[in-house]
Formats: structure tokens, sequence, C-alpha cells
């Protein structure tokens, strides 16, 4: 046994455990929510029922933009038909863009949703490829993005909104606009 | 009192590991072998506890004992008995134990096996599986103790988690792997035992040569098996998405399968002695590895069904393996003189050492890909994720090569080979190359790697077929034997050499089946009414209804699906839903209809009670069941390899070295 050399197996050795050390340090399961923060990926996708009609977000810039991806064979979407409705009631007068985005659907099943939700209150867009929802990272829907004036992506929820959570994010946003 | 009969084996486990552990190292430094026997003792009586204990599990389960902390957390009385038994690894304590059950027979029988003849190699060796054990029955004292009391008694449990009792192949996966995983601790305990009794010949590989085909051939049928659960359980239509945790369980099997062919290379030549020993205490630290990543919660993981304080554990046990074995390896690397050398590029060793060279360059690359997320948190404190483009785009040309590899490694002879007789060979491989690029290309093949996989495999089938061929023949002719005999005789009389081409065969059929579905699935998506129809390639689905079952354990939600071939009906299929009370989110189980050159997959993705319509993810996968088929032929290889049909001629051979060596 060389104890020199032996010694030269444990440098190799640390940097590794270190490493996995470091890692128990740290929760995985922060990585869904890797997006606030980063600059909203720009898109420009048609409106439904009005397809000479798009919206680019660059255009969009300095204003409060709520994206909701959703679908017509999405259960969970029915129960936040109504948070959705509400919020942009009260906040679309105040000068937050609301948009759905059609997540993996067709447009006829998403009409009769909405009519016998009882209507929706902002336009949708289509996204047919989902490359939008590839940009945005959308693994299930329903899933809400709010872009805040910067452009960068303030929020990113997994699942349904809560009307809460929609104030506190909404009227904070809204503070830096009117400042 | 099952609870106690399980608390009382587990803890004598670890009493007796370490007792074993403890008496063969003082036995072996000072001389005294009843110190070293009573050590080995210990270890049988070591299974014998874990025997009862995983007994006494078995027991709780299915009476649904529920003051037993396990079954309370993974028991339900609503869950058909099948799934309860083999929840017994559902969960992290059920798994520990099971794992301890097979650490403790792979301990007891490598010990049985080779007890008496190896002197202190041998005695090292069973220390070693002790050690290894006395830190898993640690953890089932300690943090992953499954006999907790529960109090107060609950009535009912919430049953195992939904993904892992809704296809049988859960009762399957798991133990292979565990089979896999564990039986490489064998092969390790025995180079650790060489380093340390300083016995540094080839006795420690050829003792353990048939214990690391037997764990390779559970871990290559683990990883078939996981691939195929994945595929028909999780609905998204494919089989492997380079999960952190896939990976964990594919490491292991490239160092190791690298590790068979070097391992001949030192047999025959005694060179690479370091490279063996570092190849099997690698593939060792990498099944650790993979547990603590599973178990950790280091990384996001669909695998990960379980945290806790145990990564703590594992990474103390990560550290000192880690650490010693690279101290011992480091220390005794100048002891390990190589005794032969190249004679010729053009040899079979030159193979071997290019097999190694791409599977530790493929090791390294997924290590890389599943490390990186943590080290570009650690370094640069940025959260990235490693996917699929990037393990495709640097593994594709290694497969490419590799399956190169596997077709030129058997016509190669040992030593040096003439030029002009591998020319010769390597003619009809070659024409069959070329056709098979020639034909996939007439059928609408495009894809550059998919035709350099076909093509690869047809010359790789034709090697390996042919080495069958030549030697059938040689032996008709020379005992005039039949066909069939003759093949027979020529697998029966070098078991191991054909066993291992029947291994590459499946491994070029897997591969094909990869490259085919991977590159030329037609995919799509569509929501139906009652009645209408969806064309998929040339299959017509027609839509019928959807219909509901309440089971005991869940509730089951299916879409009828009539199946049309141009107009003709040719069956039915049903993909369902299955809502777990656990769980809101449902688990799937597509329908998957599998035929020799194409699956048809249906997913119900979706569906709403009051249209009546629902919606639907088609696929067409090209050769999906070839992997299967082909996992299964690997399999049955590293069977044949690893059957101990030429025990007298081995004898016979070993005389006159005896003779010399008294």
């Amino acid at each position: 046994m060389n104890w020199k050399r032996s010694l030269i197996g444990a440098a190799i050795a640390i940097p590794v455990v270190t490493l996995l050390a470091y890692g128990l340090t740290q929760d995985p399961r922060e990585l869904p929510n890797m997006m606030p923060g980063k600059p909203a990926p720009e898109f420009a996708l048609p409106v439904m029922d009005a397809e000479n009609d798009s919206i680019r977000l660059s255009d969009l810039r300095g204003e409060v933009v709520v994206l909701n991806f959703w679908a017509s064979w999405c259960v969970a979407c029915r129960s936040e038909h109504s948070i959705l409705y509400d919020a942009a009631a009260r906040y679309q007068p105040r000068g937050v863009r609301f948009y759905g985005v059609l997540y993996k659907d067709a447009t006829g099943f998403a009409r009769d949703w909405i009519a016998r939700m009882g209507g929706q209150n902002y336009p949708n867009l289509l996204d047919p490829a989902s490359h939008m929802a590839i940009d945005y990272a959308v693994s299930a829907v329903p899933e809400t993005v709010i872009i805040g004036p910067d452009g960068k992506i303030a929020h990113k929820q997994m699942g349904v909104v809560t009307d809460s959570l929609m104030r506190v994010k909404l009227d904070s946003l809204l503070a830096v606009v009117d400042k | 009192m099952t609870r106690l009969l399980g608390l009382t084996a587990v803890t004598t486990a670890f009493a007796l590991s370490l007792y074993g552990l403890i008496t063969i190292v003082i036995g072996v430094r000072t001389r005294r072998p009843h110190l070293v026997r009573s050590g080995r003792r210990a270890a049988y009586a070591n299974f014998a506890m874990l025997a009862v204990a995983t007994v006494a599990m078995i027991y709780a389960l299915v009476m649904h004992d529920f003051s037993v902390s396990y079954v309370a957390q993974v028991g339900s009385r609503s869950t058909p008995v099948f799934f309860t038994v083999i929840s017994l690894w559902s969960a992290l304590e059920g798994s520990i134990l099971f794992w301890g059950l097979v650490l403790a027979a792979y301990t007891a029988a490598a010990t049985f096996f080779t007890r008496d003849r190896l002197g202190a190699l041998g005695s090292y060796a069973t220390a070693t599986m002790l050690a290894v054990g006395s830190f898993f029955y640690l953890l089932l004292v300690g943090p992953a103790n499954p006999f907790r009391l529960v109090s107060p008694l609950p009535l009912d449990g919430p049953g195992p988690n939904p993904l892992l009792q809704n296809h049988p192949l859960m009762a399957v996966h798991p133990p292979l792997l565990y089979l896999g995983y564990v039986g490489m601790t064998v092969p390790f305990a025995f180079a650790i035992g060489a380093l340390l009794s300083g016995r540094l010949d080839d006795t420690w590989l050829k003792e353990t040569r048939r214990w690391t085909v037997t764990a390779w051939m559970f871990l290559s049928l683990a990883i078939i098996a996981g691939m195929w659960w994945s595929y028909e359980v999780l609905g998204w239509g494919g089989y492997w998405a380079w999960d952190p945790v896939e990976n964990a369980s594919f490491m292991p099997w490239l160092t190791a399968t690298a590790f068979l062919h070097s391992m001949m290379v030192q047999e025959r030549r005694g060179m690479l002695k370091v490279w063996n020993l570092s190849l099997i205490v690698s593939t060792f630290l990498l099944t650790i590895l993979g547990t603590f990543l599973t178990r950790s919660g280091v990384l996001s993981s669909v695998h990960a069904f379980t945290q806790g304080n145990i990564g703590y554990f594992f990474l103390g046990f990560i550290a000192v393996a880690l650490i010693f074995s690279l101290m011992l390896l480091a220390g005794r690397s100048s002891e390990l003189h190589s005794e032969g050398k190249l004679d010729s590029p053009l040899s079979r060793e030159t193979a071997f050492m290019g097999n190694n060279l791409l599977f530790s360059v493929f090791t390294f690359t997924v290590l890389l890909g599943t490390l990186f997320p943590l080290v570009a948190e650690a370094l640069r404190d940025e959260k990235v994720s490693v996917g699929g483009p990037f393990y495709n785009q640097m593994t594709l040309p290694l497969c490419a090569a590799l399956l190169f590899l596997v077709g030129v490694g058997p016509v190669l002879p040992w030593r040096a080979a003439s030029v002009k007789e591998v020319k010769k060979k390597l003619i009809l491989p070659g024409v069959a190359f070329l056709l098979a690029i020639i034909a996939s290309f007439a059928l609408g093949a495009r894809h550059p790697y998919a035709l350099l996989a076909f093509g690869f495999a047809a010359f790789a089938m034709v090697c390996n077929v042919g080495e069958f061929v030549i030697g059938a023949q040689a032996r008709r002719r020379a005992h005039g034997e039949s066909a069939l005999t003759a093949l027979g005789r020529l697998i029966v009389s070098n078991n191991r050499r054909y066993g291992g081409y029947i291994a590459h065969i499946g491994i070029i059929i897997v591969a094909v089946g990869i490259a085919a579905s991977s590159t030329y699935s037609v995919e799509k998506e569509a929501t139906l009414r009652p009645n209408q129809t969806l064309a998929v390639g040339d299959y017509t689905l027609r839509f019928r209804q959807l219909w509901g079952e309440e089971q005991p354990h869940r509730f089951v939600v299916g879409a009828q699906i009539d199946l049309l071939r141009g107009t003709k009906e040719v069956g039915r299929i049903d993909p369902r839903l299955n809502y777990y009370d656990s769980q809101e989110e449902p688990v799937t189980t597509p329908a998957v209809r599998t035929r020799f050159t194409h699956d048809l997959y249906v997913n119900l993705m979706a569906f709403d009670r009051d249209a009546g319509h629902a919606t639907f993810a088609v696929w067409i996968k090209p050769l999906v069941g070839w992997i299967w088929t082909g996992g299964l032929i690997v399999a049955l290889g590293a069977l044949v390899g690893a059957l101990p049909l030429q025990k007298r001629r081995q004898v016979t051979a070993a005389r006159p070295t005896e003779v010399v060596a008294a």
C-alpha cells in the first residue's frame, strides 16, 4: 500500500462529496418556478373569432398582462373561470390586459365551453402548434402568467389561481405603473 | 407482535453485520481462522433475520396491521391483495427492507460459495458486503424504520402511490432492479477484498464473473421493464426521458457493460488491471449514487416518491465508500503491473478498449447531464434543467459507434489479425450495411442517425449471426452433426462467448426498435364526439362512448373505441383514466396494440361527462415491440453466459498450474 498515492484518491473524492452535500441543502422543487424575473418570451398570436386581429407582446410594453392557458377539456379550468371573470371585470378598467390562451384544443369546443360557462369578458389567443405554451414552459393547464410593465414575468401560477392571489399580484404591479 | 418480531429481526441483523465485520477483520489481521468462521456464520444468520423481517412485513401488509408504520403509510383495505403484497417496495422504508433482504441473500450466497477457498481475499469480501449491509440495516433501525408503532391505530390507510398500483409490471421492475443493483455489490466486495489482501491477480475477477453477469442480466431486464412500465402507464407514448433516476439505473449498466468486456482483456492478456478495479468500484458507487438521487430529493424527478433526512445517511455512506475505495485503489495502483501489451491495433483487445472508451464517455456524459443542474446551481446560482436534446445530441454518435463495434469485435481475433482475413470476414456485413441503408432510404427513412443505426444494425447482426453459422458449420464438418445439434453443442461448448453474442443480437434488436420508434412515430390529438372518427396512418378510430366503473380501490372511466383498418373492423380498444381516492390527478391506462411492425397507442387525455366528448392522443410507433423482445434476448444471452456449463473442463485445465505451483 502506497499511502502517499492514496491521498490522491481522497483528493478526487472530496469535491464530489462536497457537491452532493451542497445538493442536499437545495430544494429541487423550486425548478418549475424558474420563470419569474425573466423577460417574458415574445409572441404574436391571432385572436379567436377575429382571425385578422393579432396580439403582439412587444406592443403591450408598459402594461400589466395576464395570460391564462386553458382548455375546454380541462376540469380545473371550470372552477377557475369565475375567478378570472371577476378579476378581469375588476382590473381591465384599471388597464390590466387579460388574455386566454387556448391550449391543445379546438376552437369549436372552446366556443361551446365559453357559451356554457356564461361567457368570457376578455379575448382568447390561438396557439395551434403550442409554440407559445412551450416558450412559457406550460406543463399542464390551467397555468397563469402575469407579466409586469417592464416586460418581465412577475408570477407564474401552475394550477388554479385564487382571488386573493390575483389581488395581491395585480395591485402591487399596478402600484408600480401608477408611480 | 408482528411489529416487534420485525423490529427485533432488523435490529439483530444490524448487530450481526457489525459483529461479522469486526470479527472477520480481526480474524484475518491476527490470523485466527475461528473468528473468520464466526463472522461468516453471522453473514448467514443475517440473511435469516432479513428473511424473517420481510415475511413479517408482508404478513402485516396482508393482514392490514395498521399499527405498523409502513402498513399505515402504504396499506389500504380496498387495495387488491396482489398490489398489497408488492407495495412492499412502493415506498422508501419497504424498499430499503427489500434491498436489505436481497443484499443479505447475496452476501450469504457469495460467502458460502467461496468459503475456505480464497483466504484473506474472500474474508475481506464478506467483510465488505457486511459493511455495506450494516449501512442498510442502520437505515432500517433508524431513519427508514418500517416497523415503527402507530398510535392511535388507524382504521384504514391511503394505499400505495396510485402510479405504482396501476400495472402488474410494478411487481417485476423493482425486484429486478434491486437484484441488479445490489448484485453489483458482490464483484465490488471481491475487488475490495483483492485490494485489501494484496492478492491482485485475476482471482477476484474469475470468482465473481458469474455474479457480475447475473447482476448485469437483472439490471438489463430491470431497465427494459422500467421502460415498458413507463410506456404502459404514464400515457405519454414514450419509454425513456433521460430523467435523473432513469439515468441512475443506466449509468451502472454502462460501466458494468464496459467491465464485462474489459475483464476479458485482463483474463486473456493480464492488462487493464487498475481499469477493471476502477470500473467495478464505479459501478457500485453509481448504484449507491442512483439510490441517493432517488431517495434524497437532491434532483427533481418523477421517481422521487419519498424524501426525508435519509439523504444525509446516504451522503455519509457515499463519502466513506468513495474515499475508502479511491484511496485503496490509488494506494495499490503501483503494484498493479500490466503483463501484456498491445500487439496490433487490429485486434480484439483494441476493439474492447474502444468499447470501454465509448462506454466511459457515455457514462460521463450521462453523469454530467444528471449532475449539471446541481453544479450550475452551486457555481452560478442558476436553475437549469438538462433535457432530451442534450443527451440525444451527445449520445447518438456514441450509440452508432458502439453498434459498429458490436459487429467488429466478434470478428477480430485476439492479439493480431491479418488484414486480409478481416477484410474477407467483413465483406458480407459490409454488404448488409449498404443494403440496409438503401432499403430504409427506399422505405422513406431520412434521419441520418436512423439510417446509420439501421445500417450498423444490419452490419453487426450479420457479424454476430455469422459467428454462429461459421462455428456450427465447422462442427458439422468435423462431427457430422445436424445443423441444430451443431448449433446447440457450439453454444454449450463455449457458452460464455456465445452467450455474449446472443446478448449482442438482443442489443441490436433493441437499437433498431429505439431508432425506428423515436424517429418515425406519427402523433395525432383530437377531441371526438360519439361516433366521430379519427384517421391516423391506415387506422381509423371511431369513438363510441364513455363508460364508468366503480372498483373497490378506484373509479375507472373508459372510452370505447372501434378500430378499423380501411373499412374492416379489426377490434375494440378502451383507453382508460383511473381515479384513486388518494390523488386528484387520474392515472392513465393507455390502450396499446402491439404488432410486429408497429404499436398503436391511444391515450384518453380528458373527457367531458356532460357533453360526452373525449380528447385522445394517438400514436403509431414503429417497432416498439422490438425493444422489449430485444431486451429479453439480451437477458437470455446473459443467462447462457452465466450458466456453469464448463466446470469440469476448467478444473482439468487448472490442474497443471497447481502442480507447477506446488
